[in-house]
């Protein structure tokens, strides 16, 4: 069954490349996206249930065996990732699409994102089934590169302006990765990881410790932790919703994955955990105070990512199977949530033409469905009971406790502040765009909403303002249809919380374990 | 293997000058500094690879090959750079084209600060800057935060 292995990267692809063949012709290009992303979650799936049953799956891409040739390497870990990302795609999808079919035909930039999406998605599968550093580095820059398009489709000046910080940071934290490559590849002869997890083993300790600074620092850009984290909040709420929700479920965390194989697999043991766990202390409460003093709901959850990356540096900096089980649950946790909450947040712009809190209010009479949108997801993430939000938090607080220590018992009193301070942000937007009374709406009529209509931009303009809330629908069918499935998705992750957390703290003890790893890539022992 | 001092002190001059240029307003020179950079990441990866004749069996004899491995990935690495550099230079004239220049702006926060300390100032102590009506333009756009204008 190892042929199911490099599906999840080659049908985006190629989806990609018939997209772009297609393109001028939306209907046919929607339907080959939502036929390949189906296909990537039910592969992916199918790989989740493999690897939990028979361990590791490998396959040497193009025949050449693995030292000299790259290798996908499909874990239980990846295979988790995988489902949740392909899940969470498939969703902002349906979602973009539901905004392009409400935006009309005439918004022509949509045909350059479908492909651009595709290539983003196996950018992202490629990170997560790299078997070599190297293939995790293209897979970085095969997302990151769609993401450059996608941050600044439409080209306003204010995308132009926040895009900018984005390529600028993310091309230092590629050169910075490259340089941590250099640096291995000239310590050990080797960047495949299953043989770097025994060859680094044997270097001096000063070597490693540049070694994982290196890389530590290249990964901690792209999973904004602070004081690596302030490009994110700067980025990220500028872009078209979907865009925006995406790259906050998905693309930080492919940084945290990276940081977990890493820290598992070529630099186990303690050594950098006290960093790490200062780390994940300030990234929690610096990021959740930013969150407090924001006005405007996309920069709140922007800042309210920031700060639950925290979360799972700490069960990473931790080194115990029962951390690593917390923060990985506490990836998938988190993947689906800030994704919902982004996709709800452009829910409401559009409802309501902004998303400045001093300018919303009285959307719980307003669109109740919408306020239900909000409400549960942002109850998740302040980790109230019992969702999985708090079932993560509560996984983490304990293996903290376990741990013991002073650091570790700096780490759960700071997570507990943020868990509370995270209620207090979530419910001040609760209070001020749903449950006062407030302005009106008519006041609260947007001049125009960039943001959430990009994709037809110049039909928004041409049309008369007063007209064109008329013409509108309010809240297309198929956006809050995707975003219900989100909002389900997250209340189902309560409900399996107990498989799911036994699935994570599987891959976490086989991370810690390593030689499954290993001996799955090398049957016959690391040459 | 012992690395070549020369390239050493290159790849760190190239290391420098990139960062020194990073550190600009002005995209362009960003763009310049980044370039450098990843010239001195490439150079640092061949030096790894080693030294040595060209890797062609019947050339060299396999014992004085420098490695493959490093020069194939630096072409993927150089391969990643001119595309990447393409992008950001589209950027920067779409910047020249929007605004007429391509510095880049400050941040929603920063503005937002620089706003309120221009509007607790008052309007007499704005005279005494120079970009004083830079800031209160700046000041009117960040307060409808991000509407287009």
């Amino acid at each position: 069954m190892t042929w199911l292995v490099p599906l999840p990267v080659v049908m985006p692809l190629l989806g990609a490349a018939l997209n772009l063949a297609l393109i001028g012709r939306p209907t046919v290009q929607r339907t080959i996206s939502i036929v390949v992303l189906v296909a990537t979650l039910a592969a992916a799936a199918m790989l989740l249930g493999l690897t939990a049953a028979e361990g590791p799956l490998v396959v040497a891409v193009g025949g050449w065996a693995a030292p000299l040739g790259i290798v996908l390497v499909a874990d239980q870990l990846a295979g988790l990732m995988l489902v949740v990302s392909a899940a969470v795609t498939l969703s902002v999808l349906v979602y973009s699409i539901g905004q392009g079919i409400a935006d009309g035909p005439d918004a022509a930039p949509v045909s350059v994102y479908h492909p651009t999406y595709l290539i983003l998605t196996a950018g992202v599968t490629n990170a997560f089934l790299a078997g070599d550093l190297f293939n995790l580095y293209v897979g970085f820059e095969i997302l990151l590169a769609a993401s450059y398009v996608l941050i600044t489709i439409g080209a306003t000046e204010a995308r132009i302006r926040d895009g900018t910080t984005y390529v600028v940071v993310s091309l230092l934290s590629s050169v910075v990765f490259l340089v941590g490559i250099g640096l291995v590849y000239a310590a050990t002869g080797t960047l495949n990881m299953a043989q770097l997890a025994d060859r680094i083993d044997a270097l001096p300790d000063g070597l490693r410790l540049v070694l994982q600074s290196v890389l530590l620092l290249a990964f901690g850009i792209k999973a904004a932790v602070f004081p690596l984290s302030a490009w994110l909040p700067d980025s990220y709420p500028t872009a078209i919703a979907p865009v925006t929700a995406v790259f906050a479920g998905l693309l930080t965390k492919v940084g945290i994955y990276a940081i977990i194989r890493t820290e598992t697999l070529l630099f186990p043991g303690d050594r950098g955990a006290d960093v790490l766990m200062v780390a994940a202390l300030l990234t929690m409460l610096v990021g959740i105070l930013g969150a407090v003093a924001q006005s405007d709901i996309k920069r709140l959850l922007s800042f309210t990512l920031v700060s639950h990356i925290g979360y799972m540096l700490f069960g990473i900096g931790l080194v115990s199977a029962a951390g690593l089980a917390g923060a990985i649950f506490y990836v998938v946790h988190h993947i689906v949530i800030q994704t919902t909450l982004f996709l709800t947040a452009g829910l409401i712009e559009r409802h309501a033409g902004t998303t400045n809190l001093e300018q919303l209010g009285g959307l719980a009479r307003l669109a109740p469905l919408l306020a239900l949108l909000f409400f549960i997801p942002a109850l998740n993430l302040a980790g109230i009971p019992p969702f999985s939000g708090f079932l993560g938090k509560l996984g983490l607080l304990q293996a903290g406790v376990t741990k013991g220590g002073v650091l570790a018992w700096l780490l759960v009193a700071g997570g507990v502040l943020t868990s509370l301070l995270t209620l207090y942000a979530i419910a001040r937007v609760w209070n001020l765009a749903f449950w006062r009374s407030g302005p009106a709406p008519e006041g609260a009529e947007p001049l125009s909403s960039e943001a959430d209509a990009p994709l037809a931009s110049h039909v928004a303009a041409k049309a008369p303002l007063a007209g064109r809330v008329a013409t509108r629908p309010v809240l297309p069918p198929l956006m809050v249809a995707s975003t219900l499935a989100l909002v389900v998705l997250g209340v189902g992750l309560t409900v399996v919380a107990g498989p799911l957390f036994d699935v994570s703290a599987d891959s976490a003890t086989q991370l810690l374990e390593r030689q499954p790893y290993v001996r799955a890539v090398f049957p016959d022992g690391a040459p | 293997m012992r690395p070549n001092l020369l390239f050493v002190i290159v790849v760190g001059v190239l290391f420098a000058a990139g960062v020194t240029l990073l550190l600009e307003r002005t995209l362009t020179r960003v763009i310049l500094g980044l370039a450098l950079l990843s010239n001195g990441a490439n150079l640092l990866i061949l030096l790894g690879g080693g030294y040595g004749g060209p890797p062609i069996v019947g050339v060299t004899a396999e014992s004085r090959m420098s490695d493959p491995l490093a020069q194939a990935m630096v072409l993927t690495a150089i391969v990643i750079t001119l595309g990447m550099t393409a992008f950001l230079l589209a950027m920067a004239y779409r910047s020249r084209v929007l605004t007429g220049h391509d510095e880049v702006q400050d941040d929603a926060e920063d503005r937002r600060i620089m706003a309120r300390a221009a509007h607790d100032l008052g309007p007499e102590t704005e005279d005494a800057q120079p970009d004083g009506p830079w800031l209160v333009l700046r000041a009117g756009a960040a307060d409808d935060d991000r509407a287009p204008r």
